[in-house]
């Protein structure tokens, strides 16, 4: 069975795709720039498209379901009005399923399902992967707040640390928070 | 104060929706008891699957979509209620540079009016069959859309056929620009601010106007779920009240700047304000200049209207969209349902709004005998 799947993202196309891999669907196509889009699609004439609901090109595959001398084969969304339960986890996965008609319910819905857990997964590894970088900036914050404290005030290291945290809980703000408004302080006074 | 009734609707970045940005950003809506968020979305694909499993309670959509969903034309068959003419008209034809000058030397006549410009197209395509050159190419927006439509009408009116002699794409609005810059395509039909953003970069030269096509052409449609508007006529009357009381703001001559910078606003709109602020006077630029180039639904045209309906629904027919029967014409003229509009302006408006007339062709009555007077069509 021929997949195609069309992602901006590489990496969550990967994800994807090796999942797919694993559950042995080893003909996994990935678009992942949308210039002549169904040009290629018809040219690899896949019989299910995934695509991310991000994408702006997704009218693009509608025009695949209206009867056209250009369409080899009709083209129907497998989310379908009797499984809503399957078009609201995909939808607030983000993603879309595209197949061609007459394929068998139930290995579609093994594929959706698959698609749904890893559009989750990846989301979720964003959301940590975030979080690292904005827990990274915060502690680059203290670490300069409490250089300037260490100077101007000639306290030790963890002297420093404990006077922004008393006054973050005084405060109750983010040591981060006040680290902050301590670089805007000294940068005004420079 | 109670706080509003929460209502979550979906839109496309185009210059057609700002009433309803008006209606959130100047409290018309809140004065209306509505509690309304404006989601941003990228596909008219994502609004139709969203608005269908509730996620949004209402949406900027295109109207001929409005009754392709309803009768389950593209897949997804969700009984919709478009309860307001959100916009009329808007579209525009635009051709690249390049084209603009082949048609310009082949023309006979006045390029401004589409029947000469149509003709002058067919000339263009009959030259190029000659040379084997590849078929022009045109974007819209989606197949069920008035550009589509427009698109079509105009080139079978010079004998164009649109399925055979050329090719149709779809393209996200704001990618309508950059493919005509790079030669993706050769023209394009589509909505405000891109056809002024696409002559401003000197990419595109803009031919038409959609109102000289066909006018008035209803083009954005209120959406709801027709089962969650019959359970609700309150909530829908509000907010067709505050759409109302925005479109009236909009119209008003002293506030296009201020409209123009809101809608220029990325989290709306998004591209530079004067291109929008030109779209609201009806000035295209290269002389193209419309009073009617793009209505705002109002108390006067505003009004769903079951003849429009049928119109959509007729030039669906004539290009192979849908299968006629008097069942589907009854279902397709209940989707423009005026029921919400009377309630909500107050008067029940006895005289029927303007009927669509195209730039050629014959009038429209019945729907059978005017599919009949077309030579050009793929009816099934």
């Amino acid at each position: 069975m021929k997949i195609v799947i069309v992602d901006e993202s590489p990496i969550r196309a990967a994800i994807l795709e090796e999942g797919l891999r694993e559950a042995g669907f080893c003909d996994v196509e990935h678009i992942a720039e949308t210039r002549n889009l169904l040009k290629r699609v018809y040219a690899i004439d896949p019989e299910i498209i995934l695509i991310d609901l991000e994408n702006p090109s997704r009218d693009e595959l509608e025009q695949m379901f209206q009867v056209s001398r250009a369409v080899r084969r009709p083209v129907a969304m497998f989310v379908d009005q009797s499984d809503s339960a399957s078009i609201q986890a995909s939808v607030d996965a983000g993603v879309s399923a595209y197949i061609v008609d007459g394929l068998k319910k139930e290995r579609i819905k093994s594929i959706l399902d698959l698609c749904v857990s890893r559009f989750n997964a990846f989301a979720k590894l964003q959301t940590e992967l975030d979080r690292a970088k904005s827990d990274l900036e915060e502690r680059k914050t203290i670490d300069r707040a409490k250089g300037i404290l260490m100077k101007a005030k000639k306290l030790s290291e963890d002297e420093a640390y404990k006077l922004m945290r008393g006054v973050a809980m005084r405060e109750s703000k983010k040591i981060a928070e006040i680290a902050q408004s301590i670089i805007t302080a000294s940068e005004l006074l420079k | 104060m109670n706080a509003g009734r929460k209502i979550k609707i979906g839109f496309i970045p185009l210059a057609d929706a700002a009433s309803l940005f008006v209606a959130v950003d100047k409290g018309f809506a809140a004065a209306e008891g509505l509690d309304v968020e404006l989601v941003r979305e990228v596909s008219w694909s994502n609004i139709r699957d969203r608005l269908a499993i509730g996620h949004y309670d209402a949406a900027h959509l295109l109207a001929p979509m409005a009754i392709a969903s309803t009768l389950g034309l593209s897949h997804v068959k969700l009984p919709v209620a478009g309860v307001f003419n959100l916009a009329l008209n808007g579209n525009a034809i635009t051709v690249s540079p390049d084209l603009y000058a082949r048609l310009r030397d082949v023309s006979q006549g006045d390029l401004a009016d589409p029947s000469v410009s149509a003709r002058a197209l067919k000339a263009v395509i009959a030259d190029r069959d000659e040379r084997n050159a590849e078929p022009l190419t045109f974007g819209m927006t989606f197949p069920f859309s008035t550009h589509n439509y427009q698109l079509r009408y105009w080139m079978a009116e010079g004998g164009i056929d649109p399925d055979r002699d050329i090719r149709l794409v779809v393209l996200p609005p704001s990618y309508m620009v950059d493919n005509l810059a790079k030669g993706q395509v050769d023209g394009f039909c589509v909505g405000a601010p891109w056809n002024a953003v696409a002559a401003d970069k000197g990419v595109g030269v803009i031919l038409h106007p959609g109102c000289a096509i066909f006018n008035p052409a209803p083009e954005k449609t209120l959406a709801l779920r027709a089962q969650f508007a019959e359970r609700d006529p309150g909530l829908v009357e509000a907010l067709i009240r505050a759409c109302l009381k925005a479109a009236d703001f909009v119209k008003a001559n002293e506030n296009t700047n201020e409209v123009a910078a809101l809608l220029a606003r990325p989290n709306r709109v998004g591209v530079e304000p004067e291109a929008l602020r030109r779209t609201l006077d009806g000035r295209l630029g290269a002389g193209v200049e419309s009073k009617d180039y793009l209505l705002f639904g109002d108390r006067a045209n505003g009004r769903p209207d079951r003849r429009q309906a049928a119109w959509l629904f007729a030039q669906m027919l004539r290009w192979g969209q849908a299968k006629f029967s008097p069942d589907q014409l009854r279902v397709v003229e209940n989707v423009f349902t005026p029921m919400f509009f009377d309630a909500a302006a107050g008067v029940a408006l006895q005289t029927d709004t303007q009927p669509i007339a195209a730039f050629a062709g014959s009038a429209f009555e019945d729907i059978e005998s005017y599919l009949s007077t077309f030579a050009i069509g793929a009816r099934c």
